[in-house]
Formats: structure tokens, C-alpha cells, sequence
């Protein structure tokens, strides 16, 4: 077994990392190159460290591995972390794609870059917080201290609309999270503990289960994001930087599905139950509805956050059939996006470094001048589609599969959503990428930089090996979900057997 | 009641009276060589005030009560005296400059706070209406002056005066509560008024309503903060600070100690008087803040907010309750004392700046400056993981275990909309173009705001220490 507090290290390297940052003064062009080294390689090293746990991690056991346990606010509060196999992906996520964000960053962000590292280093600890953490107290106070480094990661690095965005985005989050602690509160008083392995194996009762759950959701279905809470999201990935977007979109989005997965479903299964068809109805509006509102976009970052959250219903969907395939399905989907997410929006950045804008008019048949980068973003816009081969087709087809065996209709008004998706896609591919070159402003414009192949490559591969070969992620998370989905079951048949009886 | 020597022991009260004689012999040093002696005096007065909370800590452990009973010492005092004398001391160290002023150079201004001080403490222990009366009027007369202290601003003297005004109405309803809980009960004692109520008969409802009015003067809640915003405004910076931290300390001491010693018996009738308050005191906190440009004012309604959230703790009566009311005002004082560490250093051309556009810029002139405020705000916001979100932690956490699911609702509500503008001044030192150096940061602000920031910031890491102490206290109550 391990000796040394490996998640620990994972979780607080990139704290050392933004003080190492701090330490180098000044704010010439050797000040900046060095802020810009050290994130590259806290995140490297943070990243090489992470793999220790892939490793070590042992896929047969459903349950809480690398546990780390010391006393903190009081007898029931612990600094508890842990991974199992449903969070282990999301923490792998996170420190993958961190380095990408550094290097997407190298050239794009010149001003305040000690402080713009040092926000993206906080950023990494305390999304790994959030995902590996085993209490809900310490869970909260990573999922909500997040708010403040992307508050300003928005709002000092942002478009021209940032000030809006960022107030936007922190209020909206924090609205749906206060609810959500006054829950965690109840929990406490009823268990008596906020550990979230005892809270699993504590029955709530079904009053309780109702508002707690309502609770959870107001702030799962906002960071998620679910319609119709979700319209903080446009605004705050048009003003964020690259970066901010991408990890907006590939990791800060996932803690809500991550959170339906950890909190609603293990510890209130009969509300879970209860409440399944309004999410059903909710995800089947957000696949159908976003995918419409993301055709008539003309903005390019705003059109792949539409269809963010058209991607996100499949996950609510797939999460909430709890059904092996559904929830294993949901998983794979949340991993496969934020790739395919992150990397969209890398590819927007790349050509909104070169001509400072997003609109969708002011392209056109750059393949003539960008065969790399045309090639490169087909790629990802048939993964967006879910294209089998790519990624997106396991986890759209696996939720897919899984809710099909408890509610038909939810299948297949979400299964129009994959068409509407692959429409909005190919027309945003063929009005940016093909046609005639004829923008005078696009004469000369450059295809891929080695720095820029190196953040793109990486996300490519694993896009087209996932979609062929998915096992790597599913076999990872596989013992634990079904151990939710035999707890959930369990649960469910008790009430279902009882009210027979009765 | 006793004669017995026991009974008028001066132990229990030797730190006040130190404290006193002190401030005596500072007023005849003052008194004896003039106005050159301010620096020195407020030098004395700090050390004074560092003396005074060591004789606190030192005295034996375990509830001493001396003067018949009418003044108690239990690890509740304790607490909160060591907090109110941290809130005092901080508070001189703060008005240094303010003092070094020719045309300001008052040496009364120190003893002031001492005997302030002094009142404060005598508030925190006392155990009977006679002894509270006393504790709150020595204390409200010095603040009545010190708020008026920059003389030859008309503001200032408005601020002194207003809050003289109104701040004497309110001990008048105070008096008058008093006068009707002695009147039904036929004591002072709060162990003999706890004794004798078991039921609220309709007296005893009305003298409670009174004295509750006059305690939420005295801690600005509404509907009695109307003098919070211009008082807070209209007085000196560092008074400012003061107000805001030390007395509000007192206040709150009393307020919970004679809620939970002197009422248990009919918690039902004041815990609707105190979520109302509560929740009236957060929302007006919240959203009167939003329109304010002046940094002093907003503190003002920010203050206001978080009486109603130290309130929330107090409301739900029980001694969870009592242990978030301590935690969140011992987190609130360092928050707010390393917020006006950083109003205090806002200084241009000689000219202290107090709008809120002022800031505008400040993490690019003074990215450290800024970034302590920001956490700072942040915290106040109770953003984690800060310290301001531990400290709402502790109080709704009673408040949900009370069942006052209501309360606790519209208060996490309040915080968001409280949130929109802490995130505003941040929004402006962060986002906004520069708009000027400020002058270099004093040394004695940069000691004060080091300390609160990084007590704001590292808490999370360590919060044994506080709430261990935060609940021995509270069970003293018990």
C-alpha cells in the first residue's frame, strides 16, 4: 500500500507550484517566462504524480482507495480524501489537461501572467479537492473556492463583456451552492457526521431525502448546467480566455455530474427515483431545445457552449436511468467531452489569436491556408457529433442504451438531439473550414504552430482511441458504478417490497 | 444575598480594575504634560490593554462571580473580553496616524478607548440588569465622545451627536425594559429572573421587547440601526474601526448572555423577536449596501448584515447557537480590522480616499494590498475556504439543527445578494484601469492587516483552536 499521502500531493503540488510563482518578483519579460515554466511544470509533475494513481489503483475494488484521514473542524468534519472509480477519471482529467492550458496560454496571455498562473494553479488544487475529497465539508470548500481564482480569471482576462460574465457566473454558482450547504447542514444533524462513505450507508429519511436532494440539484443542475439555469454559461465561456474555456467546459461542468453520481444518487436513492422524470424532461429539453438555440449562433464559442449543455443532458439522462449502461455511459460521456470540449475551444482560440474575433461570418475556407488545423478540428466536430470512432459515440450511445431500458420516450427525443447536434456542427465545419477563401483578412493567415500542435495532438489521439477503444475509462470506473447502481436498486425494491406489504 | 467576604472579592475583578487605575494614571500623565504626550500615552494604552487581557486569561479557571453575584466571570467573559480587548488594541494601533496629526493630537482619544474598554468588559461579565446598565453606559458615553473626536469637522460632530441622541433613547427603552422585568419578576438577578419566569405573561413579553430594542441599538440591528450608516460615516476612519469591532463584541456578549441566562424559560417568545430581526438586519444589510459608494457606508450596512448573521446563531438558542454567535464574532472582528487596515492605508496626497471607485486599479499599484482585501471581502462575502465561510458554517448549522429552516434559508439567500457587492469592490481594484498610486502603507497597517489576512486565510487550515475554546465558552452559558 501507498506510504505517502499520494492524493494529497496530487491536490496540494499546484499550491506550491503558484507560491514558487510569487516568490519571482517583478513583472519584466524573464519574470513572466519564468511564471510561465514553473505552472508548465508543477502541472507536469502534477500530472506524472496523478498517473502513481492509475497505477496503483486496483479497478476490482468499488470502493474508496488511497484513503487519507486526519482530524480537522470536529468529530464528524475529517480531512478525508479518496478516489474510487468513478472519481479517479475525473481527477486524471483535471491534471491531464491542465499542462494543454498552460501551453494554450504561452503566447495568448501577456498581461499579469505571474498572477493569471498563479490563478490557474489554485484552480488545478481545488478541482482536484473537489473530486477527490470524502467529506462533504471539505467537498464544499473546494467545489465553492473554485468561484473566486475563475471569478477573476474571467473577469481580469476576459472579452469586453467580462465584468457581466464573471458577476454573472459566481452569483448564479453560488445561489444554487448555499442551498446546497444548508443540506449538508441537515445531513450532519441526522448522521451526526459529514463522511460521505458513512453518509452512503446512512438511510435519510424520505422527507429529508426530498429536500435534500431538491437542494443538491439547484446546485448540481446550475454548475452542470441544466436548462433553463444554464444561461450563465454562454456569457461566461465568449469572455473567458482560451484556458478559462476550455477548463470552463472540460472539468468545471463535470462536478455536477460528478456530484448527481457521489451525493443524489447513493445517499437519496427514493428521491433519485422520485425525481427522475423531471430530469428526464429536463435533459430532453436541454438536448433539443440548446441544439436549436446553438444553430442560430454567431458566435463560434458561443455555439460549442450550446451544445455543451445539449451534451450534458445526455449525461443527466444517462445518470438518472441508473442503469449500468446508463451510468457507466454517463461517466464516459463526461470524461469524452471534456476532451472533446476542451479541445474546441482550443481550436477557437488558435484562430481567435490570429484574428481577434469569434464570429462565425468573419471565416471561411480556411482549409486553403490550414490544412493541419481543418484536419485537427473535423476531428473534434465529429466527435462533437458523435461520430462512431470518436469518443462522443460511446458515451452518447451508451446513455442512450441505458435509458432505453427505462424510458423509451426520454430515448428517443434525445436520440433527434444527436441529429440536431450533427446539424449545427457540420454547418458551423462547413461555414469556417471550407469555401472559398475570399476574407481579404485571412490571406495570410498561418496554419498550426509546433506549440500549438502539441496541445491539440495529445487530445486527438485520445479522442479516436477512446472511440475505438473505450475499455481504458469504462473498465476504470466499471466495479464502482456498479456498485451505485446495485445500491440504488437495492434501495428502491426495499421501499417498493414495503409499500406492497403493506 | 450574602456579606461575606467571599461575595466581595476583588480577584474576579482585577483586570478591570487595573484597566481603570490605568486609565487614570494615563489621563494625569495626559492631564500633567499636554497634548506631546499622545504618542506616548496611546503607546501605554496599548500596552495597558496587553496587560489587561493577560490578567484575564490568568485568572483561575471556572465560573467566579464576586459583588453578590451581580458579576461573573466564566470562560464566556473570557472569551469575549480577550476578543473586545484584541478589537480595542488593534483599534489604537490603527489610529496612530490619525493622532499624529497636529491639529489632532488628543491624548483623551486613548483613554477614551480604555474606558470604552473598560465598559465593555464589565458589559461582558455582568449577571444582573444593574451591572449591565452600568457596563453599557460607561462604554456608550466614551463612544458618544469618541465619534465626535475630530472636533473641527462638522460631519464628525454630527456623528458624535446623532449617535449621542439616538443612543440615549435607547438605553432610556433599555431602562424601561428593565424597570418591567424587575417589576414582574422582583429581581435584577438574571439567575432570579430565570427563576421566576417559566411562563411569558404578558409583562414580562413587554420589559423583554424593551431590553431586546436596546441591545439591537447597541449592535445596530434593525429596525434600530438608522444611526449605523452616518455614525460609521461621519466619525474618523479609525473610530470607525472601532465601532465596528470591539463594541459590537460587547453587545453581542450581552445580548446572548442575558437572552440565554436570564430568558431560557420562554425561548419561544424572544426567538421570534430575534428571526425577525435577524432576518430583517440581513436583508437590509444586503441590499441598502448595493447602492453605496462610500466605502464607510457600505461598511456600515456590511456590519449591519452580519449582526443579523451572528443573530441566526443567537435565534436558534441552543448551545450550538451560542458557539456560532462566538466564532462568528471573533472571525468578524478580524475581518473587519483588516478591512479598515486597508480603508486606513487609502491614501492619496496626503488625502484619505473613501469611495469605492477609489480602489479602482489597486491590484496592479499595490498587488498585495489588494489581494489581502480581496480575500478579505471574500470572507466577508463567506466564500470558502476563508474564514467568513467557517464562521456562517457555525451559526446556520445551529439554526438548522433548531429547525429554523426558514431563517436559514432566506439567510444563505441574503449572503448571495451580499456577495453581488463585496464582488463589486473586488470587480474594482481587480478589473478596473488603475487610477493612481496611494501612498506607501504605514507600518502599524501593514502589521494589523498581515495579521487579520492571514488569520483570514490560513484559518481553514487549523480551526481546532478557535471553535474548541468558541464551545467551552458557550457551555459556560449552560
Amino acid at each position: 500500500m501507498t506510504t505517502w499521502p499520494i492524493l494529497s500531493v496530487v491536490t496540494f503540488l499546484p499550491v506550491i507550484g503558484a507560491l514558487a510563482i510569487y516568490i519571482t518578483r517583478g513583472d519584466d519579460e524573464a519574470a513572466r517566462r519564468n511564471a510561465r515554466w514553473i505552472a508548465l511544470w508543477t502541472t507536469l509533475v502534477t500530472f506524472a504524480v496523478s498517473l502513481i494513481l492509475v497505477w496503483r489503483f486496483d479497478a476490482a475494488n468499488p470502493d474508496f482507495q488511497f484513503i487519507e484521514k486526519a482530524s480537522w473542524l470536529a468529530s464528524g468534519i475529517t480531512y478525508h480524501m479518496g478516489v474510487d472509480g468513478i472519481s479517479l477519471p475525473f481527477v486524471i482529467l483535471t491534471t491531464a489537461l491542465m499542462p494543454l492550458c498552460i501551453i494554450a496560454s504561452w503566447k495568448s496571455v501577456t498581461v499579469r501572467v505571474r498572477e493569471y498562473m498563479m490563478a490557474f494553479l489554485l484552480l488545478e488544487t481545488l478541482m482536484v479537492g473537489t473530486f477527490s475529497a470524502l467529506d462533504l465539508v471539505l467537498f464544499y470548500l473546494f467545489f465553492e473556492g473554485g468561484l473566486i481564482p475563475m471569478f477573476l480569471i474571467i473577469g481580469v482576462w476576459g472579452g469586453p463583456r467580462r465584468v457581466y460574465a464573471s458577476f454573472k457566473f459566481f452569483l448564479y454558482t453560488l445561489l444554487g451552492s448555499v442551498l446546497m450547504l444548508l443540506a449538508i447542514m441537515a445531513l450532519y444533524w441526522n448522521a451526526g457526521t459529514t463522511d460521505i462513505p458513512t453518509l452512503m450507508h446512512t438511510a435519510v429519511p424520505r422527507s429529508l431525502q426530498t429536500w435534500a436532494w431538491l437542494a443538491f440539484f439547484a446546485s448540481f443542475a446550475v454548475k452542470m448546467p441544466m436548462w433553463p439555469v444554464h444561461t450563465w454559461l454562454p456569457d461566461a465561456h465568449v469572455e473567458a480566455p482560451t484556458a478559462g474555456s476550455v477548463i470552463l467546459a472540460a472539468i468545471l461542468l463535470k462536478m455536477g455530474g460528478y456530484g448527481f453520481l457521489r451525493f443524489s444518487l447513493p445517499m437519496f436513492p427514493l428521491a433519485s427515483h422520485d425525481f427522475a422524470p423531471l430530469i428526464f424532461s429536463l435533459s430532453v429539453i436541454a438536448i433539443v431545445y440548446t441544439s436549436l438555440v446553438a444553430l442560430m449562433q454567431e458566435d463560434i464559442k458561443k455555439l460549442i457552449a450550446y451544445s455543451s449543455v445539449a451534451h450534458m443532458g445526455f449525461v443527466t439522462m444517462g445518470i438518472f436511468a441508473v442503469t449500468t449502461q446508463g451510468v457507466a455511459g454517463g461517466v464516459f460521456q463526461m470524461v469524452s467531452h471534456g476532451i472533446v470540449s476542451g479541445a474546441l475551444f482550443l481550436c477557437v482560440g488558435i484562430v481567435y489569436d490570429r484574428m481577434h474575433t469569434r464570429e462565425i461570418t468573419a471565416y471561411g475556407g480556411l482549409v486553403n491556408r490550414m490544412p493541419l488545423y481543418a484536419m485537427v478540428f473535423m476531428v473534434f466536430t465529429m466527435a462533437n457529433v458523435g461520430l462512431p470512432g470518436t469518443s462522443g459515440f460511446v458515451g452518447e450511445f451508451m446513455t442512450l442504451l441505458g435509458t432505453f431500458k427505462v424510458s423509451i420516450p426520454t430515448a428517443t427525443f434525445a436520440t433527434l438531439g444527436v441529429i440536431l447536434s450533427a446539424a449545427y456542427a457540420l454547418w458551423l465545419y462547413r461555414k469556417v473550414v471550407f469555401g472559398a477563401l475570399t476574407k481579404p483578412s485571412l490571406a495570410s493567415i498561418k496554419d498550426l504552430t509546433a506549440r500549438e500542435c502539441l496541445t491539440l495532438f495529445p487530445l486527438v489521439a485520445l479522442t479516436i482511441l477512446f472511440g475505438v477503444y473505450p475499455k481504458p475509462v469504462l473498465d476504470m470506473s466499471a466495479a464502482s458504478v456498479q456498485q451505485l447502481v446495485n445500491n440504488y436498486n437495492a434501495a428502491v425494491t426495499a421501499v417498493k417490497a414495503a409499500a406492497l406489504i403493506q | 444575598m450574602s456579606f461575606s467576604s467571599a461575595g466581595y472579592q476583588l480577584l474576579p475583578v482585577l483586570p478591570e480594575l487595573v484597566l481603570a487605575v490605568g486609565a487614570m494614571a494615563l489621563l494625569m500623565l495626559g492631564a500633567y504634560r499636554g497634548e506631546e504626550t499622545t504618542r506616548i500615552v496611546t503607546s501605554l494604552a496599548v500596552v495597558l490593554l496587553v496587560v489587561t487581557g493577560v490578567l484575564v486569561l490568568m485568572l483561575p479557571a471556572g465560573k467566579l462571580t464576586t459583588f453578590g453575584g451581580s458579576f461573573i466571570v466564566d470562560d464566556f467573559a473570557r472569551f469575549l473580553k480577550v476578543l473586545a480587548i484584541i478589537g480595542s488594541a488593534a483599534t489604537l494601533i490603527l489610529s496612530a496616524e490619525f493622532l499624529s496629526d497636529p491639529s489632532r493630537r488628543v491624548f483623551e482619544y486613548s483613554i477614551l478607548v480604555l474606558l470604552s474598554t473598560l465598559g465593555m468588559m464589565v458589559l461582558i461579565s455582568a449577571a444582573d440588569l444593574i451591572m449591565l446598565y452600568l457596563g453599557l453606559e460607561l462604554m456608550s458615553l466614551a463612544l458618544y465622545v469618541v465619534a465626535a473626536s475630530n472636533r473641527d469637522n462638522a460631519k464628525s460632530t454630527e456623528a458624535g451627536l446623532k449617535y449621542f441622541v439616538l443612543g440615549a433613547l435607547s438605553s432610556g427603552m433599555l431602562l424601561y425594559g428593565a424597570s418591567l422585568v424587575y417589576g414582574f419578576t422582583g429581581t435584577v438577578d438574571f439567575a432570579g429572573i430565570a427563576a421566576a419566569v417559566k411562563t411569558g405573561s404578558v409583562g414580562i413579553v413587554f420589559g423583554l421587547v424593551f431590553l431586546l430594542a436596546g441591545l439591537c441599538f447597541k449592535v445596530s440591528a434593525v429596525p434600530f440601526h438608522m444611526w449605523t450608516p452616518d455614525v460609521y460615516e461621519g466619525a474618523p476612519t479609525p473610530v470607525t474601526a472601532f465601532f465596528a469591532s470591539a463594541p459590537k463584541v460587547a453587545a453581542l456578549a450581552v445580548f446572548t448572555r442575558v437572552t440565554l441566562t436570564a430568558f431560557p424559560g420562554i425561548v419561544p417568545q424572544w426567538q421570534q423577536i430575534l428571526v425577525f430581526v435577524a432576518i430583517a438586519s440581513m436583508a437590509l444589510g444586503s441590499f441598502a449596501a448595493i447602492g453605496q459608494r462610500n466605502i464607510k457606508r457600505l461598511m456600515a450596512y456590511s456590519s449591519i448584515g452580519h449582526m443579523g448573521f451572528a443573530l441566526v446563531g443567537l435565534a436558534s438558542g441552543t448551545v450550538e447557537g451560542a458557539q456560532g454567535v462566538l466564532v462568528y464574532i471573533a472571525i468578524y472582528v478580524a475581518m473587519t480590522l483588516g478591512s479598515f487596515a486597508v480603508i486606513l492605508s487609502m491614501k492619496r496626497n496626503g488625502q484619505p480616499m473613501e469611495e469605492i471607485s477609489d480602489f479602482a486599479g489597486l491590484s496592479r499599484t499595490n498587488p498585495l494590498l489588494a489581494f489581502f482585501f480581496a480575500m478579505l471581502l471574500f470572507s466577508l462575502a463567506g466564500i470558502p475556504p476563508l474564514a467568513g465561510f467557517f464562521a456562517k458554517w457555525y451559526v446556520f448549522v445551529a439554526a438548522i439543527k433548531a429547525g429554523l429552516f426558514t431563517l436559514a434559508v432566506i439567510g444563505v439567500l441574503t449572503s448571495v445578494v451580499g456577495a453581488f457587492y463585496y464582488l463589486t469592490i473586488v470587480k474594482v481594484m481587480y478589473f478596473d484601469e488603475p487610477a493612481g498610486q496611494i501612498e506607501p502603507m504605514r507600518m502599524e497597517l501593514r502589521t494589523v492587516l498581515a495579521v487579520a489576512g492571514i488569520f483570514n486565510i490560513f484559518f481553514f487550515v487549523y480551526p481546532g483552536p478557535l471553535v474548541s475554546v468558541a464551545t467551552a465558552a458557550a457551555k459556560s452559558l449552560f
